[in-house]
């Protein structure tokens, strides 16, 4: 409609010039189909107004409302999309602006190209998800799920107790240790048929050990102790037993001294004296003292004791008697068979592995014992049956072996020694006797008569006699080395050496007192010991000295104590001294006494050779 | 009787038997040093005999000796029970 009016208006300029198709025309051109209209119509005002509203546009649209069940007329809508696109333009300050900016940062640092299809800026996410190098797309779902209810349920807890062990190694052993042996009870049990009585027996025991409480558990370690607190005590004494040499020896040669050591003795065996002294062979620090008494008025009741040096002030073992003990001999390789001579003439066989107070065997009147006191009783080999059997001698005269035949001690007569008539009506009373160390069945027995017979245990008959003394032979002692000679000694104040091939004695040692043992030392063949009632201890040598003691030392006070036996250790060097008031000494020997035989060489030999045939003249 | 005798023995201070869980069972010392003795050493003892055993299982100690300046402590384990010492070996 203004399209005629601008026409007009634009007609209205004067002279301007239209441009029509290519070229410049002057004047007024009118179509002819213009209106012609007057000059009053042409001045008329005519208003025109604009409005939005689009003439194409339907203005009377009616839809058809359910609700009203009729027909409405709805609202038409009047623009007209003429053209649209799609900016990609944002505003800087906006937050997609910033996200992309960013964006664009972090591309050109990594010098690639955005991608159109920037999937992060349309799920908005901070982080930069890497996704894969095909187009990936995510898609998420989210799924129902019920809300959480928290439920509880409390119970009561279960009764605890806290456990705590060690697992070592020695636990472990000690453990597999007492399975093995309950296996083996277990074996034993399946063999041996259980019976009621044993069960009784069982149970008594069970109700013995917990009434005993301390001491028979202790014991064991409590013998320890006291050994340990005993060595605390005479720790000097052990120190000198072990290392002690006395350096005054070099310039005494050729006299040795006698070095004090344990002094032992027991309360209850004050009255009594030391009757016999035996070393321990496979023990060499215990040995065994016999108390009795010699004093043939009063007689009573004797002991028999075991000590060992590591524990002096108390004795290992304890054996009352009812008689004096008058000898005593340890068994060499069964060490704890002890065999025992009493003043009523009886002996017997204690096992110190026993428990009990009481000898395993004891002879009676009716299995023989003799009827005198018995002076020496001596360990033989076992005879053919491995029976263990000792030799015992008497005044009775009688020599006899005993047997120890399963229970019982059964005892055969050897040798009767001869009647003397001109001394005394009876048979010669045996006082001392001793085996040959190398030959089992040679032996010597002394008698009160002072004379030494020789014989063997197979045949009853004397093979020799030697007129040894004028008094009562205390003591015979076979060499241990030298086959031939022999020892002995006697009230007489002598001590004889022998060869046995000859009558006479070879030496002769008077020693002005009267001597109460002697002794052969294990070492070597020329040195022995003798003790003497005046208290002193002779030692000779007589590879060194042959006519005076190489040692003669007073160990006990004259007055108070006389010496009555005396005994080498087998592997030590030292010697233990009985004295009749109970008390046994020990002394050490020093060097110069100890000098063992030196090894035989052809000189050598040929001199002991030539010494020997100038002794025998 | 066996423990008079080592009580009468020279220097000795006291003896104190303890049990296997630590108790003193008998003792001739006043209470508090018994109960102080019996702890300690029975601990003592205890890793002594570890010590042993984890050497060689088959040994087991016999006996143990602490000497300090003024007393010996000599202590003997036994099976169930073990016996301490303590004596003056000076005097």
């Amino acid at each position: 409609m203004y399209s005629r009016s601008l026409l007009y208006v634009m007609l209205q300029d004067e002279e301007k010039t239209v441009e029509i198709g290519g070229g410049h025309i002057k004047g007024l051109i009118k179509p002819p189909d213009q209106l012609k209209l007057t000059e009053a119509e042409l001045k008329e005002k005519i208003t025109r107004v604009l409005n939005t509203q689009n003439p194409h546009a339907p203005d009377n649209i009616v839809r058809w409302t359910f609700k009203d069940r009729c027909f409405k007329p709805c609202v038409v809508d009047h623009t007209i999309h003429i053209f649209e696109l799609e900016g990609n333009l944002v505003y800087k300050n906006s937050d997609e602006g910033r996200r992309l900016m960013l964006k664009q940062g972090e591309v050109e640092e990594a010098g690639e190209e955005d991608r159109p299809d920037s999937a992060a800026s349309k799920t908005d996410k901070k982080e930069p998800k890497i996704t894969n190098i095909f187009n990936s797309c995510d898609r998420a779902t989210q799924t129902l799920h019920n809300p959480p209810r928290e439920i509880n349920c409390q119970t009561e807890p279960p009764p605890r107790s806290s456990f705590s062990a060690s697992a070592n190694q020695w636990e472990i052993y000690d453990a597999y240790v007492q399975e093995l042996q309950k296996q083996e009870k277990n074996k034993e049990k399946q063999k041996a048929a259980p019976s009621e009585k044993d069960e009784k027996s069982q149970k008594k025991m069970m109700l013995m050990e917990t009434q005993d409480i301390d001491l028979n558990k202790v014991s064991k370690a409590a013998k320890v102790l006291e050994r340990m607190v005993n060595l605390n005590i005479f720790d000097e004494i052990a120190q000198d037993f072990a290392y002690y040499e006395d350096p005054a020896d070099e310039f005494k040669f050729p006299k040795g001294t006698l070095l004090p050591l344990w002094k032992v003795k027991y309360d209850q065996a004050k009255k009594l004296s030391v009757t016999a002294l035996c070393w321990n062979n496979k023990y060499p620090d215990l040995f065994g003292v016999g108390m009795g008494s010699y004093n043939f008025c009063k007689q009573g009741s004797g002991m028999l004791l075991f000590y060992t040096y590591k524990n002096c002030s108390f004795p290992e073992y304890i054996y009352p008697t009812s008689s004096g003990v008058l000898c005593l001999d340890i068994h060499e390789e069964r060490t704890y068979l002890v065999a025992v001579g009493f003043y009523d003439g009886s002996v017997a066989v204690y096992n110190l592995k026993t428990e009990g107070k009481e000898p395993i065997y004891k002879s009676t009147a009716k299995t023989g014992k003799h009827t005198a006191p018995v002076w020496q009783v001596c360990w033989q080999n076992d005879d053919m049956d491995s029976n263990h059997n000792f030799y015992s001698v008497s005044s009775d005269g009688r020599v006899v072996s005993w047997t120890l035949v399963k229970n019982e001690l059964v005892f055969t007569d050897i040798i009767r020694l001869p009647v003397i008539p001109c001394v005394s009506n009876f048979t010669a009373c045996g006082t001392s006797m001793d085996f040959h160390k190398q030959i089992d069945y040679l032996f010597l027995v002394g008698t009160q008569e002072g004379k030494i017979y020789k014989c063997k245990t197979y045949s009853s008959k004397i093979l020799e006699t030697y007129d040894a003394h004028h008094m009562r032979v205390d003591t015979v002692k076979w060499n241990h080395f030298h086959p031939k000679v022999f020892i002995s000694c006697s009230s007489d104040w002598t001590i004889k050496m022998w060869d046995y091939t000859i009558n006479t004695p070879v030496l002769t040692f008077d020693l002005k007192e009267p001597i109460g043992d002697i002794a052969w030392s294990p070492y070597s063949s020329t040195v022995f010991a003798a003790v003497t009632t005046d208290g002193n201890v002779h030692v000779f040598d007589l590879n060194i000295n042959k006519y005076e003691a190489l040692c003669q030392q007073l160990v006990v006070d004259k007055k108070k104590a006389k010496l009555t036996h005396i005994a080498f250790n087998p592997i030590h060097p030292i010697i233990i001294v009985g004295d009749d008031r109970g008390n046994v000494n020990s002394f050490k020997l020093s060097p110069n006494l100890r000098k063992k035989p030196k090894v035989r060489t052809l000189t050598n030999c040929r001199l002991y050779a030539q010494n020997e045939m100038t002794c025998t003249k | 009787m066996l423990t008079r005798r080592i009580q009468g023995q020279k220097g000795v201070q006291g003896i104190i038997i303890v049990n296997s869980e630590g108790i003193p069972v008998k003792t001739t010392l006043d209470n508090s040093s018994t109960v102080q003795y019996a702890g300690l050493i029975h601990q003592l003892v205890m890793k002594a005999r570890s010590t042993v055993r984890d050497i060689d299982p088959q040994n087991d100690l016999t006996f143990l000796r602490v000497r300090s300046k003024k007393n010996e402590i000599m202590i003997a384990p036994d099976k169930d029970y073990f016996l301490i010492v303590i004596q003056n070996p000076s005097d």
